[in-house]
């Protein structure tokens, strides 16, 4: 495969993820902890980094894993003790991503780890990174990662459909039906922080969190069944990235910027023209509209 | 130590980041009673883009031109967020999250396009990510230091205004204190608050400033008026402090050292505080828990 094929595979493989993944934290009204993930996600692998001395790979998983479900544990910890939960939020990660950048800053600096690289993603230097994985060949690492990750992501939603169904719409029937509903927010945190650990290579610490909720909050607007909504949502994931990847070849710029910025213009062609919940359709027939006004 | 504070640039930079500390102290209190807390960071990312776009379009690096063009932007975001929550079904959490990545993203997009203009490498733009207070000269941080000072002012002729429309609505309706002129007023300086400070911290950073002062403040009073001061006083020292630690290798970004000391005054407001703190709250247990011991022993007879 050429070199521009592996570039827009594994940038359609984020777009992919982090769709699929997204409709659930958009459901879940939690979609400010894929923020102060994404940003902790870094602290996780620089610690990982410092221990280990290795950069990818299975470390950099365990590190982003864990620093994942620390920052899930902490907000939960705070606000538990009455501090607002945005605001517990807020100062987690701020301060473990924080703690994240003076680390490299001050002690590893002239590693493959820098700060610009942790913020932006490393796209094009992706393919020269490359493993071989028996019967395929050899293939880039951060797009095996991805494959893997998107694999584990399924597996857990499918295996467990029902269940992410009714602890996100309707978490105290969950509960009385006897569904963990702490243990699936626990695995759902996991979930989202190995999805953006798979993606930090590709387009950084940021940009990731316009993958995970844009797409998905898109899809939000068109339908009203998970089903339909989760495969919209991967599908638009894809599609930005492969529009972002054109956009940023076309005018020379930052290619995982672009991918997010292709997010929001999906957003705003589903905010104004889709036909059950758009802004065009409520003007039409502000009766119908969930409101029931006219929004002004 | 010594030699960083007999030069003067250094006492002028800790001179701004301290007013701006106090200034993201005070605004982060009424933000916090807003209930709006992550406001700050969708804002303060959005800010990106305008300033890259003033840098293009002014073509050269002005502190205050920059600050208008964040100052910008980032109130589009604002009422982007504003209209897509009351307009859709969106919930306002993932209304933020997207105005911070996808304007981010385009901030880093133009980013790339203005280093790569002729002499856009050495604007020091990069600095508005992480923060470099160091790289401020004389005219920026008079620029921030009368930015801030405006903040202040306003906060602090209404304050009276400001405290009934947090605490009672209706009251203030009531006394023909308009709504939504104060809503646009917060936005307004909740903005400036945000966008003075991406120099000095970095538009990552900025929301830690004026969430992490007011939530260590209200460990320590139950009044509004002492919470602000409060907070003022720990924004300001974070500024200081983590400014100072900084400077002592060259080179450093501020902007994570100052959110490391604000989270250090978190950590023993969190511990300490008189309201609610944990070892208080675990004296105050136990001691309740004696005196209703004593109690059931005393009246353990009768029943």
């Amino acid at each position: 495969m050429s070199y521009t094929a592996w570039i827009i595979l594994t940038a359609a493989l984020v777009g992919l993820s982090c769709g699929i993944i997204g409709v659930f934290l958009i459901l879940r009204k939690t979609a400010m902890m894929a923020d102060a993930i994404s940003h902790t996600v870094l602290l996780g692998i620089v610690l990982a980094f410092i221990v280990t001395r290795e950069v990818g790979g299975t470390p950099m998983l365990i590190g982003g894993i864990l620093a994942g479900i620390v920052t899930a544990f902490l907000v939960q910890w705070l606000h538990s003790l009455d501090v607002q939960h945005d605001a517990s939020i807020g100062i987690v990660f701020t301060t473990l991503f924080a703690i994240g950048v003076i680390l490299i800053a001050t002690s590893i600096g002239n590693a493959h780890l820098d700060v610009q690289h942790a913020l932006m993603g490393e796209i094009t230097f992706i393919p020269f990174h490359t493993i071989t994985v028996p019967w395929i060949g050899e293939i880039p690492q951060a797009t095996a990662l991805l494959i893997l990750v998107l694999l584990v992501v399924l597996f857990f939603i499918v295996t467990f459909y029902k269940e992410w169904k009714i602890t996100s719409f309707d978490p105290a029937l969950a509960a009385s039906l006897g569904i963990p509903v702490l243990f699936m927010h626990y695995l759902f945190m996991g979930l989202v922080s190995v999805t953006t650990v798979a993606s930090f290579d590709a387009v950084g610490a940021i940009m990731v969190v316009a993958m995970l909720i844009t797409p998905a909050a898109s899809s939000y607007l068109w339908t009203d069944k998970l089903v339909v909504m989760l495969v919209l949502s991967g599908a638009f994931g894809v599609l930005s990235a492969v529009i972002g990847y054109y956009v940023a070849a076309w005018i020379d710029t930052s290619i995982s910027g672009s991918m997010a910025f292709a997010t929001g213009i999906i957003f705003l062609i589903s905010f104004l023209f889709s036909p059950k919940h758009g802004i065009i359709a409520k003007r039409l027939k502000p009766e119908t509209g969930q409101t029931g006004t006219d929004p002004v | 130590m010594l030699s960083i504070l007999s030069s003067s640039n250094t006492l002028w930079v800790l001179l701004s980041t301290m007013t701006l500390g106090v200034a993201a102290g005070t605004i982060g209190c009424i933000a916090y009673w807003k209930r709006q807390n992550l406001m700050s960071d969708a804002l303060s990312h959005a800010a990106l883009p305008g300033v890259v776009i003033a840098f293009l379009l002014w073509g050269e690096k002005n502190l205050l031109v920059l600050v208008i063009g964040a100052g910008i932007t980032a109130l589009i975001g604002a009422l982007f967020i504003q209209w897509v929550t009351t307009s859709s079904r969106i919930t306002e959490d993932s209304a933020m999250g997207m105005v911070l990545a996808v304007f981010y993203g385009f901030g880093i997009m133009l980013l790339a396009i203005a280093n790569r203009l002729p002499g856009g490498n050495q604007s020091g733009l990069d600095n508005f990510i992480y923060g470099q207070a160091a790289a401020m000269v004389r005219s920026d941080v008079i620029t921030m230091l009368i930015l801030a000072l405006v903040v202040l002012f306003i906060v602090f002729i209404s304050f009276k205004e400001w405290k009934i429309f947090l605490f009672d609505k209706e009251f203030a309706q009531g006394l023909g204190i308009s709504i939504q002129r104060m809503n646009t007023l917060y936005s307004v300086v909740l903005v400036m608050a945000i966008v003075i400070g991406i120099q000095a911290v970095g538009v990552i950073l900025m929301a830690a400033l004026l969430i992490i002062p007011a939530v260590s403040a209200r460990y320590w009073t139950q009044s509004f008026h002492w919470m602000i001061l409060l907070s003022a006083l720990i924004g300001g020292l974070s500024g200081v402090l983590g400014t100072l630690v900084s400077t002592m290798k060259n080179g450093l970004p501020t902007g994570p050292f100052i959110v490391v000391v604000g989270a250090g005054f978190f950590v023993l407001s969190f511990l300490f505080g008189k309201e609610k703190g944990l070892f208080v709250n675990y004296v105050q247990y136990k001691f309740q828990q004696k005196q209703q011991l004593k109690l059931m022993e005393q009246e353990g007879g009768n029943v």
